[in-house]
């Protein structure tokens, strides 16, 4: 007994503590490796100015310098490529256009992921591991080729104008394809499952006597699903809208391949600042703000998940 | 806290009056899911101001029989009637009965006072009287204070409270409770029984509790229905059921029993003698008429035995059985003797009057046990 109780009380080894620290460190430095000295890099590229060089920009800091070099070089650096991107209606309603698709977007997820969910929550037990198989299966074919797929949809001669003018439904083929419409329909098609997931997971935890108890109570039913069900939910709600919303803001392939030129989203901005503009900065300038913007939704979703954290302890 | 006082029931029978008029009767009623059969044709009324418990194992069919009154459950077959009124198709929400369930299902997103007032807001109840019937209602189960609070704030005994003055608040017909006690520990329990009777009492209403605890429906029920397989197996108040069981299943279910098979041997109007294994047992008073020969039991409780050791004498016109002492428990209050008699285990039940005693039966010691006629019962079924 004596060893027992001396043994609980005894101070971990070197080596034990070492180990712990090691397995605490791991994520750390993969971290500051992947996500840190990457933004680094892309911050103090966003003060740079363009130029023909390889790579195309200046300063570039090389170990021959010495740190009086650098520091004559670190004078270089500028703000000018956020003015640049502030002063441009063209970045500035490329930034707005994909806030706004990204809530539309968001808010049609919304509407038609809940529904998908709260079926699957409520489908018979032996199902359910089945309907979350086939939210996940689209991951299994390549999302670009999914997105390739709704060019052929959508356009004028694609399957829906064809189904649609075989029914009698229109006269002329829709004009879809290259419109926002396309974008939104890409985007709602891709993200799907990233909305009914964190749905599903908040509406199947739910007890189900809750609902029997609003009734008991006097609470017809669709009057007990958004007085029991929808608050019960909200984490789900929050988790999934944020989990659409923070990508979509920044999506770049759906509006390259389906919004066609009249549509500006910011990532597809970016992507044509670096390579076809091969303006590295103002890139990366870009990138910074559209971080920045991000930040704060992003902050939302981390404190509902460690509430939710908490919550569940 | 004042200790509850345990109300008087006084001469409350209004199963035994003719004109009385039934609040709730099932009606040959049968409930299935697939090919299981959950209650099987089953008939049974209860009157108002009734504290009426349906008591059995788990799957029985007692909670499915409160759930075909909530109306969380159809019949299959059959009908359910509340004060004369067929339930059929009537959906949960606009039955005037409430139900406190097991879990309590308080809802999680709300105060303590927002739980309490869902009923009375769906009700469409102005404002003020919300308020101040909520009040009342924390009140009666006394968490004035914790109107605040959210249930996962609460302790088990809080929670089990406010789902009752959840329940209450909207002063139904009818209360149905589900196992109300079971997450209780035994002390708060027996606490609450008491409190729940002196509730039901003063309010005047009709309570219909689901449990499986012999101790909780035979302390609070005016009347009690066995359960068995989807049927009922007696009904009656809790000394009928407890004194004269009508089946081997009451008989076992309800508190300790000897029982021992046999084969009517002698008949004599209500007096039948019974061939056992333990040798002649007489019983003095039976309830079913029997025939020679026919297979029947023969059941004693065992603080209605007595036991003595093999020498001393025991007054006339008992059953005597001979037998050893196997193991002896010692409760405080009472022992019990468990006696090894050709092959059965009898038990024996005595009373710890006196502060000691003087030699004590032992382990192996032969001993006699004598039960009086009039405590012996006859089993047919």
């Amino acid at each position: 007994m004596a060893g027992e109780c001396s043994d609980r009380l005894r101070v971990p080894p070197m080596s034990e503590r070492a180990t712990r620290r090691t397995i605490i460190l791991v994520p750390y430095l993969w971290l500051a490796l992947f996500f840190l000295v990457p933004f680094a890099i892309v911050a103090k590229m966003s003060l740079s100015q363009v130029a023909t060089a390889i790579p195309p920009y200046v300063p570039t800091f090389g170990l021959a310098d010495g740190p009086t070099g650098w520091l004559a070089k670190a004078r270089e650096f500028s703000l000018d490529n956020y003015g640049v991107i502030v002063g441009d209606r063209l970045y500035v309603d490329a930034f707005l256009a994909s806030l706004r698709i990204a809530a539309i977007g968001t808010a049609i997820l919304l509407v038609i992921g809940y529904p998908i969910a709260h079926a699957m929550a409520r489908a018979p037990e032996r199902w359910r591991p089945i309907l979350v198989m086939a939210v996940i299966l689209p991951f299994w074919t390549s999302f670009l080729i999914r997105v390739y797929a709704w060019i052929g949809i959508l356009k004028p001669e694609g399957l829906l104008n064809e189904l649609l003018l075989g029914l009698g439904l229109i006269g002329a083929p829709l004009a879809i394809a290259n419109t926002e419409t396309a974008v939104l329909i890409g985007v709602v098609y891709s993200y799907l499952p990233f909305m009914v997931l964190p749905l599903y997971a908040a509406l199947e935890r739910m007890d189900r006597t809750l609902l029997e108890a609003a009734q008991d109570l006097g609470c017809p039913p669709w009057k007990a699903f958004w007085r029991i069900t929808v608050p019960l939910s909200l984490p789900g709600i929050v988790a999934g809208s944020f989990l659409c919303f923070i990508p979509i803001t920044g999506e770049v392939v759906i509006p390259d391949l389906l919004g066609g030129s009249d549509t500006l989203m910011i990532g597809k901005t970016l992507w044509t600042e670096f390579f076809s503009n091969r303006d590295w900065p103002v890139a990366s300038a870009v990138a910074v703000l559209l971080l920045v913007i991000l930040v704060g939704p992003i902050m939302v979703y981390q404190r509902q998940q460690a509430r939710q954290m908490e919550a569940g302890r | 806290m004042e200790p509850p006082e345990r109300p008087s029931r006084g001469a409350f029978a209004p199963w035994d009056e003719p004109a009385a008029r039934p609040l709730v009767v099932f009606e040959g009623v049968t409930k299935r899911f697939g090919a299981e059969t959950a209650v099987s044709d089953l008939t049974l009324a209860i009157y108002e101001r009734e504290f009426f418990a349906l008591l059995g194992p788990s799957g029985c069919g007692k909670s499915t029989l409160m759930r075909m009154l909530a109306g969380f459950e159809t019949p299959s077959a059959g009908r359910v009637l509340l004060a004369g009124q067929d339930l059929a198709g009537m959906p949960p929400h606009v039955r005037p009965v409430n139900m406190m369930f097991q879990s309590y299902a308080l809802f999680p997103h709300m105060s303590v006072e927002k739980n309490i007032a869902f009923g009375l807001e769906m009700d469409g109840r102005p404002r003020d009287e919300v308020g101040a019937r909520v009040a009342e209602a924390l009140r009666m189960v006394k968490l004035e204070g914790l109107a605040g609070r959210r249930p996962h704030q609460l302790s088990g005994g809080q929670r089990q409270r406010v789902a009752l003055a959840r329940a209450l608040v909207k002063r139904p017909k009818l209360l149905l409770l589900d196992e109300p006690l079971g997450a209780l520990d035994r002390k708060l329990r027996e606490e609450t029984q008491f409190e729940l009777m002196a509730l039901q009492e003063r309010l005047g209403l009709t309570f219909i509790i689901v449990t499986h605890d012999q101790d909780e429906a035979m302390t609070m029920a005016t009347r009690i229905a066995v359960m068995d397989k989807g049927r009922i197996a007696q009904v009656g108040t809790p000394p009928v059921i407890y004194e004269a069981p009508a089946t081997r299943h009451v008989a076992g279910f309800i508190g300790e029993i000897n029982l021992v098979e046999g084969t009517v041997s002698g008949c004599d109007g209500r007096r039948v003698t019974v061939a056992t294994a333990v040798g002649d047992l007489t019983v003095a008073d039976a309830a079913d008429s029997v025939a020679v020969g026919q297979a029947v039991a023969v059941a004693w409780r065992p603080e209605k035995t007595r036991i003595v050791r093999a020498g001393e004498a025991i007054s006339n016109g008992r059953a005597v059985i001979s037998g050893t002492v196997h193991d002896i428990g010692y409760l405080g209050g009472r022992t019990t003797y468990h006696v090894d008699v050709t092959g059965l285990r009898l038990k024996a039940a005595v009373a710890n009057a006196a502060r000691s005693v003087e030699r004590p039966l032992g382990t192996g010691e032969a001993v006699k046990l004598a039960v009086a006629p009039d405590a012996l019962l006859l089993l047919v079924r």
